[in-house]
């Protein structure tokens, strides 16, 4: 990376960041908060929750800040009625798009989901809530995976991809039937390539993959990605 | 129906003709796919341990593009075509009618395995609508009786397992 | 011929030495081979002309070639005979004899046989489709004896890559696959780029369902595509280029495959195109059944094999493409225009169409109309031009009710909208996209409410699931539309439509989400009251809802 700096504007308030830098990473570096659900500092980016989208003066269109970077003389908005109207919204879809019902949920209390819905204010789902069905797969040792609550944010695909090198994840179809499948489809308890890292719980923002028997508060642990790929490169 | 081992040599010799990379994979599924009929798992992982990619990797491919089939098709396949222009002319009715004659749901095949019905995106016979393509033929300006009467033709008057 | 390797001047003699050939016939008989015609027997008709001539012994005054798509689709198998372009429809091997023995022999067409239908040709104006139902598309000296590759040579001799760019940026040429962004800036940006090697891509992954006019140019002039993707990778210094098909063009596949050997062979796809320094090579790729894939960034991914999920933008395919490498996508259409426009010049083209619209656009023309099939027309024409004129107006005496302008992402538009005049900027303004060019003509038997169900169905079906908006908004959409066509809806259901259909516009990543409620949107404005009919008196003004709900009731 170049050793150039770039200033801009974000909320009114003017930053000096590296060149590159996408404009979530800015924002978060100086203490303003723009959510979001499938971006992970050391991970490569998504761009699919769409939580992050802000503002940029002079388009018309909207921008998600974890893969956009930023430029000189950006002026940036993060929290416009609009773009909290559209936040609720995501969260409501998300919501009602699977089985999620936080009192009987292992992340209750740990849940970057519930978190943004109390952050952001949803206090009911507009749309009619979907409630799946698919099988709970514990084949695993230990490792649980609860494709109910998923919500497609794909970090345990990138962290088993790009930090464990594993690429035991994907995913499997595509549109409302996609799912995070592991090998040809089979179940965990038999992967070929698994190797039992925990990394995907880790970095889990919801309750769909955990450690059996363990208390989510200590398998969370979403700083791990940077923290190995920090080292990694020394 | 070829031998196993001379499918294997074709899908090899293919393999071999596109230098195992991996940006040929879709080239790849579809000439398994055509040695084969279908992709089944097997298969996937065979042409995954070849051009040395993630199992994961070549079945989120394979089921992300609707023209790759994982189970092996019925003898008879009639597939409707859902595109505008032949929805306009009313291809919805004609699926329907075959479903119930059959008993067959889209996407799936009778119990005998004797036919299968699918539904594609627009076949390009615009024109022609409402299209149906039964084994490989298109049939233009389709009706629910003459798709009824030519697959009743084509399974022998053999009425297929009613429930 | 095939075969020797060509230097700059010899093409001109290979188009002389076929216009000669060509000129010891007095007759053509061009029979079209394509997909529309094809089912209904077009080889079989081929085949007896090819017999009828030798039984009437006028094989050597008439020449019976297999052609592209003239367009009347509905009417096929057709067949023309030069000169004086007489359009057989409907023709079957058992009525060739007799149009050989009075058309050929004596030299009186067969009237009750002939497509009379002046009005279907006469607005349109064929740029892309020059060749299409005039030449034979698996005989490269056909292409060539029609001026073909001519422009790739004026190119190699006398112009620089700069001098091609600048006739395409003074042509106004815009992308043809549905953004319209300008194909001279893009060329530029391309060239730019410093980072090689430089790919193209050309996009026919025509997967919008009623649309087939990017099949039918390659299955009738598959060279012009070549050459077109030549011209371009001169332009900004491409070496390899890719064409992206749906495997579910299975003859298209065939004519290219056959265009591509025979450009190898005559070196003008290779090392040293035509002997010269330049060199430039196509393979093509297949789809495999994914409307997303059609996407400027999902193509990429096809193409490297992998998901066809859209990544968001920057960077740019011109900076950071296939493979990371400076990469131009061009719809095929698009890529066809370009030979005319370096042959004539951009100022030539650029008076075609309108002022910011130049050129024409093809068009697939389905639904209910008189004159379905592949037309293409000039920029700037109007809708009720389209409908009425070339199409000959809605089939079957129904009355007129909507046309969907640019696929199922497109808008529906009633009547007081025919006037509009068709280029990008006219059509997005009233809710509809110029999309991949589908016109789906619908009648009053038509409900507006199933109408936008079933393309919110096609755009649920077809999304990558990458994007929340897109996955979960389009689902919702369609649950509250089966709630109104179930007889359950409330008023309060359309607010929240329009809300959700205008925040997964704005929300989404990629093109196939922002444009997926433009049936939604546009039904809502222009056609809000048969919703209101069917959630306040439960009556389809069609009758086409609710049939579940009669079924269920009379058990």
């Amino acid at each position: 990376m170049s050793n150039s700096t770039v200033t801009l504007k974000i909320d009114g308030v003017e930053i000096t960041v590296p060149e590159g830098t996408m404009i979530l990473k800015a924002a978060t570096d100086n203490g303003i908060r723009i959510p979001t659900l499938c971006a992970l500092e050391g991970l490569s980016n998504s761009g699919g929750c769409r939580l992050c989208l802000v503002e940029i003066a002079g388009s018309p269109k909207l921008f998600a800040a974890c893969i956009t970077p930023v430029s000189s003389g950006m002026v940036v908005t993060t929290n416009s009625e609009r773009l909290k109207e559209y936040r609720k919204m995501t969260v409501q879809l998300l919501l009602s798009e699977r089985t999620h019902v936080c009192s009987v949920c292992v992340a209750n209390d740990h849940c970057e989901l519930q978190s943004l819905a109390n952050e952001l204010g949803v206090d009911h789902v507009m749309f009619e809530r979907k409630w799946t069905d698919y099988k709970i797969d514990s084949t695993h040792d230990f490792l649980v995976i609860d494709r109910n609550r998923c919500i497609l944010c794909t970090r345990c695909i990138r962290v088993c991809d790009e930090i464990e090198g594993a690429h035991t994840l994907d995913l499997k179809m595509r549109g409302k039937d996609t799912q995070v499948i592991m090998d040809l489809d089979n179940n965990w308890g038999v992967s070929c390539s698994c190797t039992s890292c925990r990394k995907c719980a880790k970095v889990c923002p919801v309750g769909a993959i955990y450690v059996e028997e363990e208390p989510l508060a200590r398998t969370k642990h979403k700083e791990i990605a940077e923290f190995l790929l920090a080292r990694r490169r020394r | 129906m070829l031998r196993e081992d001379k499918r294997r040599e074709l899908l090899d010799n293919f393999m071999r003709k596109h230098e195992y990379d991996e940006s040929a994979l879709l080239e790849i599924l579809h000439k398994t796919q055509e040695i084969y009929g279908y992709l089944d798992n097997e298969s996937l992982m065979y042409v995954a341990q070849s051009l040395n990619l993630p199992p994961s990797h070549v079945y989120g491919v394979a089921t992300f593009y609707s023209f790759f089939k994982l189970k092996a098709a019925g003898e008879h396949v009639v597939t409707g075509c859902l595109g505008t222009a032949c929805y306009v002319k009313g291809v919805e009715e004609i699926m329907q009618a075959v479903e119930r004659e059959f008993n067959v749901k889209r996407g799936e095949s009778t119990a005998d395995g004797k036919l299968s019905l699918f539904v594609t995106r627009c076949i390009g016979a615009c024109a022609m609508a409402p299209s149906v393509v039964i084994d490989g033929e298109v049939m233009g300006k389709a009706t629910p009786e003459l798709v009824i009467n030519k697959l009743k033709l084509l399974l022998g008057g053999n009425k297929t397992e009613t429930r | 011929m095939e075969g020797t390797r060509l230097k700059l001047g010899d093409l001109q003699k290979i188009a002389e030495h076929e216009v000669d050939f060509e000129r010891a016939f007095k007759h053509r008989i061009n029979v079209c081979c394509s997909s529309g015609c094809v089912p209904f027997g077009a080889f079989d008709v081929l085949k007896a002309f090819q017999e009828a001539v030798k039984e009437f012994g006028v094989e050597k005054e008439c020449k019976v070639a297999r052609t592209g798509c003239v367009g009347t689709c509905a009417v096929g198998p057709a067949v023309v005979i030069e000169p004086g372009d007489y359009l057989y429809q409907n023709v079957t091997p058992d009525k060739v004899r007799q149009i050989v023995r009075d058309h050929i022999v004596l030299g009186l067409p067969v009237k009750d046989m002939l497509y009379q239908n002046e009005a279907f040709f006469k607005k349109q104006h064929r740029l892309v489709l020059r060749n299409a139902g005039k030449i034979d598309p698996t005989r490269i000296q056909d292409y060539i004896a029609a001026g073909g590759y001519a422009a790739i040579v004026k190119c190699l001799a006398t112009m620089t890559p700069q001098g091609v760019i600048y006739e395409v940026l003074g042509s106004g040429l815009r992308g043809r696959g549905g953004a319209g962004f300008p194909t001279g800036q893009k060329w530029s940006l391309v060239a730019r780029s410093h980072s090689s090697p430089k790919y193209i891509v050309a996009n026919l992954d025509e997967g919008d369902p009623g649309v087939f006019a990017n099949r039918t140019l390659a299955e009738a002039d598959p060279h012009a595509i070549l050459e077109g993707m030549l011209i371009a990778a001169y332009a900004v210094g491409a070496e390899k280029g890719y064409i992206y098909i749906r495997a579910e063009y299975p003859l298209a596949i065939e004519t290219l495959q056959k265009a591509i050997a025979q450009a190898r062979a005559m070196s003008l796809l290779g090392e040293n195109v035509l002997e010269t320094s330049f060199k430039f090579d196509v393979e093509l790729r297949f789809g495999a059944g994914a409307f997303v894939a059609g996407e400027e960034t999902a193509i990429l991914a096809s193409v490297e094999g992998r998901r066809a999920m859209p990544r968001p933008r920057p960077p740019y395919p011109a900076n950071s493409g296939l493979w990371g490498k400076p990469t131009l996508i061009q719809n095929v259409e698009t890529l066809a225009n370009i030979p005319l426009i370096v042959l004539n010049g951009g100022a030539w083209f650029s008076k075609i169409g309108t002022g910011k619209c130049t050129g024409t656009k093809c068009f697939s023309l389905t639904g209910k109309v008189n004159n379905p099939g592949i037309i293409e027309v000039p920029m700037g024409i109007t809708l009720h031009e389209v409908v009425f004129d070339v199409g000959g107006g809605v089939a079957d005496n129904r009355k007129f009710k909507a046309v969907l302008v640019g696929g199922p992402s497109g808008g529906c538009l009633p009547e007081t909208l025919l006037e509009l005049p068709i280029d990008y900027d006219s059509l997005t303004r009233v809710g509809a996209i110029m999309g991949s060019g589908g016109i789906v003509v619908i009648d009053d038997k038509s409900c507006m409410v199933d109408t936008a169900k079933f393309f919110t169905d096609f755009c649920i079906d077809e999304s990558c699931g990458k994007c929340t908006p897109c996955r979960a908004g389009l689902a919702k959409i369609k649950e509250i539309f089966e709630g109104i066509t179930r007889g359950e809806g409330n008023l309060e259901d359309l607010a929240t439509l329009e809300k959700a259909s205008i925040y997964i516009r704005d929300a989404s990543l990629c093109g196939l989400g922002q444009t997926a409620p433009n049936p939604v949107i546009t039904t809502l404005r222009y056609f809000k009251d048969e919703y209101v009919r069917h959630i306040v008196d439960k009556v389809c003004p069609a009758d086409r809802c609710f049939k579940n709900v009669k079924e269920v009731n009379k058990q």
